[in-house]
């Protein structure tokens, strides 16, 4: 609102030669009064100029206002512009003083106005930051965000401890056939081993596989030692309950070499159990136990995670969780892939997946993995 | 199996705490499940000898009882059980006596008669879950007697965990031997004696079978009293088993099982005739088992006893009921046979069965127990019930075994497989300790297991035994030697990272979905259909994965979730003429709104594009060009459902879920892609290509053509003018409406051009885009907009 400014603070003319809407400027040419031109007289109407003008600059309340100041004093036609015009008039003696001095008056003008233009374009930005002012407590703008299923966490994380050590993931077929499932596993047709499976079948010859182990036999019809593999993926029980899941997830690993020995079995799950779990101290044992394809077989039980061995509900007050099967090689299952069991032994071992995941994150209720409620999925966007 | 601490403690001496004892055996592979009291806490509860009961003066239902209990006088007890009666000794919990569950016992007046303690049932003291009436204790017992002590309750029951190669173990013969091998102390087995003939009733055995029968034994006993109380210290026994005792005649088979490990079955002679077949089953027949609840129909791969009027019993699984013991059996056949596992291998669990016989003949018992379980069981039936007994008879042949082989174990095998060298001193302890036969040879020892060990067949499982005894926490932890790491699958993972940095949660639905929901999303397809499915709604193998996407939706929908992207990688199920095709996908769902909701207003919602855009996102690593053609899905709706194509070929879909199947599935509008995954997955390594230092020059031109005209075809027939200068083309804008004839649409093309050798001037931009209009009118009849 340049124009109520103005009025309000300044003298009408002065007003009239700022505000555009106040049309041109009084033109004040130094007229000849009859007599010779006199340096006095030069002296007193640049001054008077000059006060003209600090209040035109003054009264200019924005870059336009301004720019017209400028151009009626200083331009080509500008009121001191003329004075130098006129200095002709006077005699030659007084002409370089009275130059000196409209000059002098130019570059006072020229000043001003530069300050003023300085100053409106302080205001200028600072009205521009003042409208473009936020509320700066409203809520950030973000992409959703989204997770990955904490099964996938948790076999990426075994995935790549034992990457670290040289065991490559291998990858099998779900529906799988009788031999790989059972037979080559050194499970022939009425082992008592099978009924304990709770086997989905579809025909005589075809299962869904009850472990990833036939990964593993998949794996050495193909490839010779030295092997180092884990074979991560679904597995399906025929059982159903608030601890049983009819699909849930395993990892089994095969380290087959000239010179794998059960020490070296026990080294490697105990060393990722603790990298597992993020415990250096982490207690494990070995319990002897049968798995048709291992000899000498193992059950590994951690010190619980829960109540750090003092005995709970989630341990069954023992002290200790059972989280991983495991042995050597039956020679009876490398035979059945054509390697020499004199020459090579090995050592295999399986976990459960969602058992774990749910140690690792405190999940309470297997049923949450397989609900899929984003709630739920949710709640491991940022961790590992 | 359950063993009671003082069962065991006849075959060896045990020092350890139940606790200890268990512990020993977890770590030998017997795992303990449960330690139990053989009766939970009691005190002051005494034999009673009950010399006198009166009517209560003032209640129907009670007694007063007189009850002598090692005071100086009879006690005055006022009772309402049922069976009491002058003569019987019960317990009696006297004054001060605590009862389970912190129950005290104190002097007290029923109807005005003063009681000075309470006579108690088996339920009372926490031995039975129910009883009729006083808990009646043998006559044997002493007036007075502490109960804990006539009866020997202060005993502890292990509750071990067995697995299936330790058959041995399911009888106290075998958990004695374990225990004295594990606890290093000698093995002392109870007398058992064989039994003079004082009869010759006999019957004659047949075996049809004998691959699955290779030995049977059968004996004739007369003169029994079936009637006869079995003695409490057997019924001590067996309940603290987990067998309920029954009668004698079936108490007894049930405790020489328990002791030896052999099942053994006895048939009331009435109804055997004296003919025993041992034979399959006949098409046709039926046998309605003991109990008399359940009748089964046979067939010739079950195995039965068989007598001249027909099936007597299941072999090796469960008696029939028709020649059952019972009260007035005087004459019994009794059975003790050796069934092969092979043969029983699933035949109980086909009927739904599941036994103590069953159980132990499927994994194996020790043939050789055969004639000493009969001599024991008879001797033990003669005790009880007094009689006399026939001649063994006996047919069939103990089968060959693995244990007259010997096996090899040498030394460095010993160290190859356990990392350690263990002293041959302490193999020799171990293996004799375990009833092996050792002899020394050259490079190691020969070994003979014993017979009931079935598991133990060769040099690693005798290396299992000597770690297992030896204890594997002894054994060292060492690491394989390093080799070079492997290199995760980076693919897949960043594929995933992507999404849920997008906003996606991956999802993990089952692998079976129900019949009506595959054939709604894939009709084309006949599922794979699982023979034993758990429910109808896990039946089939998914032929795709969105209708576990669809059902997830739906299912968060429902909890007020509906901003919903949601993924899935895993395999879809498609059988064809060549079999089964078990195909990697990745699959995904979008719905509600686009951008999470905010205070700026509404966002707007989902669309196909924003799905369309998701799955270029994916594709960015296939290995050709990516197209998009309008096609029909059955799951999908009409007018927005694309094939995805690379290089032509299909790789997978992206639409918006049929309008049909959202509610069917009872879910707000979704759109959906699915994916092959080996299409996707791909990692190549970057290429890099120069950078022109050169400035682009763009060039935007507005395009009129048909409504019907697809803009993708419109790109892509620029894309075939193959122009060098043409860095990219960028679509902003369709329009349709005013200044256009209604089945017209313009097109805004924005045209980058850039050398890599110059800058570009006037005469370039002209030609390229002359070029292009010239084409595009050919094509398309386009004209530039006026």
């Amino acid at each position: 609102m340049p124009s109520l400014f103005c009025f309000g603070n300044t003298k009408r003319g002065a007003c009239k030669a700022a505000a555009p809407e106040c049309g041109p400027l009084p033109c004040r040419r130094i007229e000849g009064r009859g007599g010779p031109y006199q340096s006095g007289e030069v002296v007193e109407q640049l001054q008077q100029l000059v006060a003209e003008a600090r209040e035109g600059v003054e009264g200019a309340t924005d870059l336009k206002a301004l720019d017209e100041v400028r151009v009626h004093y200083l331009g080509k036609k500008g009121a001191l512009t003329a004075q130098l015009k006129e200095l002709g008039k006077l005699p030659a003696e007084e002409r370089p003083a009275a130059g000196q001095k409209v000059n002098e008056a130019k570059t006072e003008v020229a000043g001003l106005i530069e300050a003023r233009k300085e100053a409106l374009a302080q205001s200028a930005l600072a009205e521009q930051l003042a409208g473009e002012q936020v509320d700066v407590t409203l809520p950030g703008r973000r992409q959703a965000e989204g997770a990955l299923h904490p099964i996938t966490q948790t076999l990426e994380r075994i995935e790549t401890f034992f990457a670290g050590l040289g065991f490559r993931v291998a990858e099998g077929p779900e529906v799988e056939d009788d031999f790989h499932n059972f037979e080559a596993l050194n499970i022939p047709e009425h082992h008592p081993a099978r009924a304990m499976h709770d086997t989905f079948y579809f025909d005589a010859h075809r299962v869904l596989r009850t472990h990833t182990s036939p990964v593993q036999i998949r794996t050495m019809e193909q490839e010779r030692p030295p092997l180092r593999v884990i074979a991560p993926g679904r597995v399906y029980r025929c059982d159903s309950d608030l601890t049983h899941s009819p699909m849930f997830h395993q990892v089994e690993g095969l380290c087959v070499d000239t010179d794998i020995t059960f020490a070296d079995l026990r080294g490697v799950l105990s060393a990722f159990l603790q990298a597992f779990f993020d415990r250096d101290d982490l207690a494990t044992r070995f319990r002897p136990s049968y798995f048709p394809f291992t000899e000498p077989s193992a059950e590994v039980d951690i010190q619980c995670v829960h109540c750090g061995g003092d005995g709970c509900r989630v341990c069954s007050h023992t002290g200790w969780l059972e989280v991983m099967g495991c042995g050597m090689v039956h020679p009876n299952v490398l035979g059945h892939v054509g390697i020499d069991a004199e020459q090579y032994t090995g050592f295999a071992f399986g976990l459960g997946v969602e058992r774990m995941a749910m140690l690792r994150h405190g999940v309470n209720d297997l049923r949450l993995f397989f609900d899929n409620d984003i709630r739920f999925i949710g709640q491991f966007g940022q961790t590992g | 199996m359950r063993i009671s601490v003082q069962w065991l403690q006849e075959w060896l001496q045990i020092d350890e705490t139940p606790e200890d004892l268990g512990h020993r055996l977890t770590m030998a592979g017997l795992e303990l499940d449960a330690l139990e009291a053989a009766a939970p806490a009691f005190s002051g509860v005494r034999v009673g000898h009950v010399v006198a009961v009166e009517p209560h003066p003032d209640a129907d239902r009670l007694r007063v009882c007189r009850v002598e209990a090692g005071e100086a006088e009879p006690l005055t007890i006022v009772c309402g059980a049922p069976n009491v009666h002058e003569g019987m000794l019960a317990p009696v919990a006297v004054v001060g006596a605590v009862l389970p569950g912190d129950f005290r016992i104190k002097r007290s007046k029923l109807r005005g008669v003063g009681s000075e303690g309470m006579l108690c049932s088996a339920r009372e003291l926490g031995l039975a879950e129910d009883a009729e009436g006083l808990m009646s204790l043998p006559t044997t017992l002493e007036a007075g007697q502490d109960l804990r002590e006539a009866l020997g309750l202060d005993d502890t029951i292990l509750e071990v965990d067995l697995t299936p190669n330790r058959a041995d173990c399911l009888g106290m013969r075998g958990i004695a031997r374990e225990c004295s091998a594990l606890l290093d102390r000698p093995l002392h087995a109870p007398i058992m004696q064989t039994m003079d003939v004082a009869s010759d009733a006999r019957v004659s055995v047949n075996i049809e079978d004998p691959e699955a029968c290779p030995l049977y034994a059968a004996r004739v006993l007369e003169g029994l009293d079936a009637k006869a109380a079995t003695p409490l210290w057997m019924t001590e026994r067996l309940r603290r088993a987990g067998v309920r005792p029954l009668s004698a005649i079936v108490d007894v088979t049930n405790y020489v099982m328990l002791e030896l490990g052999q099942p053994l079955h006895a048939f009331d002679a009435a109804h055997t005739g004296d003919r025993i077949q041992v034979r399959q089953g006949d098409q046709g027949e039926s046998l309605t088992l003991l109990g008399g609840d359940q009748t089964v129909k046979l067939s010739p791969q079950d195995l039965v006893i068989a007598g001249d009027d027909g099936p007597l019993a299941l072999a090796g699984v469960m008696g029939g009921a028709a020649s059952a013991v019972g009260d007035t059996t005087t004459r019994v056949v009794l059975e003790c046979a050796h069934f092969a596992p092979r043969a029983l291998a699933g035949r109980a669990r086909a009927h739904g069965l599941h036994t103590d016989a069953s159980h132990r003949f499927e994994r194996g018992v020790d043939p050789s127990l055969v004639p000493q379980a009969m001599e024991r069981a008879s001797q033990l039936l003669l005790d009880i019930c007094g009689g006399q007994c026939g001649p063994v008879e006996q047919v069939g042949e103990t089968p060959a075994s693995h244990a007259e082989q010997a096996i090899i174990l040498r030394p460095d095998r010993v160290q190859r497989l356990l990392g350690i060298t263990l002293e041959a001193s302490e193999i020799e302890r171990i293996l004799r300790a375990l009833d092996c036969r050792i002899e020394t040879s050259q490079g190691g020892w020969w070994v003979h297991a014993p017979r009931a060990r079935f598991d133990l067949e060769r040099e690693e499982d005798l290396i299992e035994e000597l770690a297992r005894v030896h204890g594997y926490d002894a054994l060292p932890q060492t690491l394989p030697k390093p080799v070079a790491p492997a290199t995760p699958e980076s693919g897949l993972r960043s594929l995933r990272n992507g999404l849920a940095r997008q906003g996606f949660h991956e999802v993990i639905s089952f692998s079976f979905i129900a019949r009506d929901a595959a054939s709604a999303f894939y009709p084309d397809v006949e599922p794979l259909a699982l023979a034993n499915p758990i429910s109808s709604d896990l039946a089939v193998m998914r032929p795709g994965l969105w209708p576990g996407l669809v059902t997830t939706a739906a299912y968060n929908q429902a909890r007020q979730q509906s901003d919903l992207r949601l993924f899935e990688h895993g395999l879809r199920f498609v059988p064809d003429a060549s079999g089964l095709r078990q195909e990697p996908r990745l699959a995904g769902l979008l719905g509600g709104r686009a951008a999470p909701e905010a205070w700026e207003g509404e966002a707007k919602k989902v669309d196909f594009f924003d799905a369309k855009g998701v799955v270029e996102g994916l594709c960015e690593r296939v290995a050709g060009p990516l197209g998009f053609r309008a096609e029909r899905h059955p799951a999908l709706h009409d007018g927005q459902s694309a094939r995805v194509l690379v290089d032509g070929q299909p790789i997978g879909w992206v639409g918006r879920l049929h309008p049909a199947l959202c509610e069917r599935f009872d879910v707000e509008p979704v759109y959906l892609f699915d994916l092959n995954a080996a299409a996707v997955v791909r990692a190549p390594v970057a290429q890099f290509t120069p950078l022109s230092p050169y400035p682009s020059i763009r060039r935007d031109l507005a395009l009129v053509v048909a409504d019907s005209v697809a803009a993708g075809d419109v790109l892509e027939a620029i894309d075939e003018l193959d122009l060098d200068l043409l860095q990219d083309v960028r679509l902003f804008d369709v329009y349709q409406g005013k200044g256009l004839n209604p089945e017209e649409k313009s097109l805004a093309l924005g045209l980058i051009l850039r050398a890599f050798d110059r800058t570009l001037g006037e005469q370039d931009v002209a030609g390229i885009t002359d070029a292009v209009v010239q084409h595009l009118q050919a094509r398309f009849n386009a004209t530039l907009r006026q």
